[in-house]
């Protein structure tokens, strides 16, 4: 596999930031109004049913057990969908892509670009969440900024997994596969809304081998401001999963693109 | 557009495009079967072919979009292999499907397109507004693409394509779809960049397009480049001047022009006769066969094409 890589991506990266700002009023509200429901639902609605949590050596409260839960999952979502969905519309649907091509851009800086972009997109929605869940003053800050940057990395880790999908399918019903096999039990089983103790053995091993329970554990534990085990484990599995997933989405993209 | 030749660095010399043995295969299927060619600065190429000729593919490997299977392939005196960014740095693409980005606006279209070829945002909003003058759509530049009928998304796209000042204009299929009238607009804005020295590589399936458009073209054939020439030279070596076209001719008419040595095409309830000087002939037949149905034509690159292509139909 041949990769050829220059800083032009960002013209790919630019063009997607350009059309996502003409409509950001739009585009802000799922990051705000989201977490805000999830809140209101289960941290308000649910907490008389159930107590505090162990997390660690303390107790937390129901609500902030789950509030950088969804944070990781708004960091999974957006980059997944963007370069699914997002991406898939554009190479497929729109031929931006194809327009790309006949440029002094190439197969390979519109891919990053893509990923780059379905990350970047992560990190604006966790910044705006972090904003929301402040107000419920369940975030401790300042160790709570770095979320930040691991948004990114995360980012690039669903993202990827997304591009290579996109290189993938045939056509874009088949994404309600990944969607329904990879993301939704991640949704449910990642320690999200329950701690994973609460699993079997067996499935605990299991939601350790998915990207996204150390995802939770490295933004819950920065969350409540320890930096524990977890947190290097899991940055350790998001980068070593990233340098994996990005080539082959790489190379997928590249057999679907250059013909 | 007068400033358009200063900018270019012109070596008048050599060819533009020169392709040697260039070959295209999709796994088992040979799309490009080792064709040679060169297309001088400054003229109008066309490729012109059935569908699934290879037209398409040989562009798309000129264009660096589609990596050559083997064979040299030269651009501006450049290896496509391995300065693909260079040269694509210095053309301008008409894709055949419509490639405007229906997110962004017209002027915006503009603007993005041009950084992705590094031109500053400035520089790339003065050169939008000329084309778009050029192109008459200046009243459109704040719209939808969506809101654009066919002949204006065609305009904006070829417009879009000279958005870095190419030396080379590559169209593939420009006016497939659109009304008379749009097709003419778009010939007419052609021959005006062709007068300020720009190359133009064209692909149609639309004969009367190439014969007004191109100084020279080849007409490809599952892959093989059957004939080059000027339209003229094309249609007086394949068909001579005139077509003779008779209406079900019927047998005594028939044993009548085994006769003659002239080439003659047989279609059941057509004959086509072609001759060098059809005036003699054609009286010939009217004062013999007075009731056929029978016409005197000047031939065309359309004729040349169907004799050398066949009339099968393509799927």
């Amino acid at each position: 596999m041949k990769v050829d890589i220059s800083w032009r991506f960002i013209r790919v990266w630019q063009r997607n930031l350009t059309v996502y700002r003409a409509s950001w009023k739009i585009n802000f509200l799922p990051p705000f109004l989201e977490p805000l429901f999830y809140l209101i639902a289960f941290g308000v609605g649910f907490s008389g049913l159930i107590g505090p949590i162990n997390y660690e050596t303390r107790q937390v409260s129901y609500i902030s057990f789950i509030a950088p839960a969804l944070v990781a999952i708004n960091i999974m979502n957006n980059a997944f969908f963007e370069n699914t969905y997002g991406s898939f519309v554009r190479m497929y649907y729109q031929k931006t892509f194809e327009a790309m091509m006949s440029t002094p851009l190439n197969a390979d800086e519109i891919i990053i670009g893509e990923i780059v972009w379905g990350a970047t997109k992560s990190l604006i929605g966790t910044a705006i969440m972090l904003v929301v869940i402040s107000f419920f003053g369940l975030v401790s800050y300042p160790a709570a900024l770095l979320i930040l940057p691991v948004a990114f990395l995360g980012g690039i880790a669903f993202g990827a997994v997304g591009m290579y999908f996109t290189g993938l399918v045939k056509t874009i019903d088949l994404f309600n596969l990944p969607v329904f096999l990879f993301v939704t039990p991640m949704f449910l089983f990642s320690g999200t809304f329950f701690p994973l103790s609460g699993l079997p053995v067996w499935a605990q091993q299991v939601a350790l081998a998915l990207p996204l329970t150390h995802l939770v554990n490295v933004v819950r534990a920065l969350n409540y401001g320890t930096f524990n085990g977890d947190v290097v484990a899991g940055l350790s599995y998001l980068t070593v999963f990233s340098l994996i997933i990005l080539p082959l989405a790489l190379f997928k993209m590249q057999r679907r693109l250059i013909k | 557009m007068d400033t358009y030749l200063e900018k270019l660095n012109v070596n008048n010399y050599e060819p533009l495009i020169t392709a040697a043995k260039l070959k295209k295969s999709f796994g088992n299927f040979i799309a490009v079967k080792e064709i040679s060619f060169a297309v001088e600065r400054g003229l109008c190429f066309g490729i012109l072919g059935p569908n699934g000729a290879g037209k398409t593919s040989t562009i798309k490997m000129i264009y660096g979009a589609s990596p050559v299977t083997a064979g040299d392939l030269f651009v501006f005196g450049l290896d496509v292999k391995t300065q693909a960014r260079v040269i694509k740095s210095r053309i301008g693409v008409c894709q055949q499907e419509n490639t405007l980005d229906p997110d962004l606006n017209v002027i915006q279209n503009f603007e993005v397109f041009a950084s992705y070829f590094n031109i500053d945002k400035k520089t790339a909003r003065a050169r939008a507004l000329e084309l778009l003058r050029f192109f008459a759509l200046e009243q459109r530049r704040n719209e939808q693409i969506s809101q654009l009928s066919g002949g204006m998304v065609r305009r904006l796209i070829i417009a879009r394509a000279l958005i870095n000042k190419p030396e080379l204009l590559i169209l593939d299929e420009p006016t497939t779809g659109l009304d008379p009238q749009s097709r003419h607009q778009v010939w007419e804005k052609l021959d005006t960049l062709k007068a300020q020295g720009i190359t133009i590589l064209l692909t149609t399936h639309y004969m009367d397009e190439a014969a007004r458009l191109c100084d020279e073209l080849v007409i490809m054939d599952n892959g093989n480049i059957l004939v080059q020439g000027s339209p003229q030279s094309l249609i007086s070596d394949y068909t001579g001047r005139h077509i003779i076209e008779v209406t079900e001719p019927g047998k005594e008419f028939l044993t009548y022009m085994e006769g003659k040595d002239v080439r003659q095409e047989d279609l059941g309830h057509r004959l086509i006769i072609y001759a060098a000087d059809g005036h003699e002939l054609y009286r010939d037949i009217c004062n013999r066969f007075e009731n056929k149905d029978c016409v005197l034509r000047s031939a065309t690159l359309e004729d040349v094409f169907l004799k050398l292509t066949g009339r099968e139909l393509r799927e």
